[in-house]
């Protein structure tokens, strides 16, 4: 029924047609609840390909601003896309449609494993699960690290940072606010 | 300090502090929740990892199972605002600088300039966790051919991911 509204609503084929709160809101809820496994590609199709709210150029650089930008990536884009539509009361039910249907699953997951959590069956399961989300999140980072591969003076502070931030532990907060300023800087002087 | 508010203190700070996500943040969160705080012990921390791993919409929300199992729903909601709220003001705010200033220089060196603490970041999450979550050598293995895996790019996460389980079920790792 929701889909249905939508198409009614918003006819126009065209990028940035009209684009109400409830569309918002309703295409985001499907986002974050269709996600498994990262939301960032079904963002994509949802956006650029259904719903056309965004061109893929657009898309991308949008991406690109809001991975660079601190905080959760697809919340960032939720922002971003919320926002250019209708402004702070779009970002607002972009943003929530996004995270109320995985919260209250995860709200869920964590009574069952306050309660569970303890099952022989459960911990083989989950130390199986975190072995794999271990590997996911190394692949991520060695595919960003490979953009990264002609510029070797902007490299030093990828190592850097995993000497400070994983082998010695010092806190992140005091590392980068050393490390933030110098890599800009270094950015602007060697970057192009 | 209220542990609630020390929860909100901590996740609010991160919040701007995630470039790179919050896959980067792992490392920092360990960190605070493990080992400073003894809120957890690594076992925990590896399971609530997997959880949010496994469910379905964004990874960020692990932070919402650590508030859940420091101090129950009403951490685990406060949690998840502190470590959104902040980050997602700065966003509305900077976009509109950021579409204003077009091809400007500082925009690209800003850009650029974050790009490897980013990488660093996400690095060290990766190391950090399969330290915490992997007891013995092969579990190990798996993480290695889970990268492998994903970087030859054919494979959805999703299948990895169920296959783990399945793994850890047969009691191989």
């Amino acid at each position: 029924v929701g889909l249905l509204t939508d198409q009614e609503e918003a006819p126009a084929p065209s990028p940035a047609g009209v684009v109400t709160r409830r569309d918002l809101f309703l295409g985001f809820a499907r986002i974050g609840l269709s996600g498994f496994g990262g939301v960032m590609p079904w963002a994509r199709r949802a956006l650029v390909e259904e719903r056309r709210w965004l061109t893929s150029e657009e898309f991308a650089s949008l991406l690109g601003l809001c991975q660079f930008l601190p905080g959760p990536n697809v919340i960032n884009l939720s922002i971003c896309v919320g926002r250019r539509f209708a402004g702070v009361s779009g970002a607002l039910a972009a943003s929530l449609g996004l995270v109320l249907g995985p919260l209250c699953i995860v709200l869920l997951l964590g009574a069952l494993y306050e309660r569970y959590g303890e099952l022989p069956l459960i911990k083989a399961v989950l130390r199986g699960i975190s072995a794999v989300g271990a590997g996911l999140i190394i692949a991520l980072g060695v595919r960003m690290a490979l953009d990264l591969r002609r510029r070797p003076v902007l490299s030093l502070f990828a190592v850097a940072m995993v000497i400070a931030i994983g082998f010695l532990r010092w806190p992140m907060a005091l590392v980068m606010a050393v490390l933030t300023p110098l890599s800009i800087l270094t950015a602007a002087r060697h970057g192009r | 300090m209220n542990i609630i508010a020390e929860l909100v203190v901590q996740f609010c700070i991160l919040s701007l502090l995630a470039f790179g996500g919050i896959n980067a943040l792992l490392p920092e969160i360990h960190r605070i929740t493990v080992e400073s705080h003894h809120w957890m012990n690594d076992t925990t921390f590896a399971q609530l990892f997997a959880m949010a791993q496994a469910a379905p919409g964004p990874n960020f929300l692990i932070v919402t199972l650590v508030g859940w199992h420091v101090a129950g729903l009403a951490g685990a909601l406060a949690a998840t605002l502190a470590i959104c709220a902040p980050s997602s003001l700065l966003v509305f705010v900077f976009t509109h600088y950021w579409e204003k200033a077009g091809d400007a220089p500082w925009r690209y060196a800003v850009q650029l300039g974050v790009t490897p603490l980013a990488v660093g970041l996400v690095l060290s999450s990766g190391w950090l966790i399969s330290l915490s979550a992997n007891e013995n050598w092969r579990a190990f293995a798996l993480t290695g051919a889970t990268v492998l895996i994903v970087l030859s790019g054919r494979v959805h996460p999703l299948w990895l991911i169920g296959a783990g389980a399945l793994l850890g079920l047969a009691g191989v790792v």
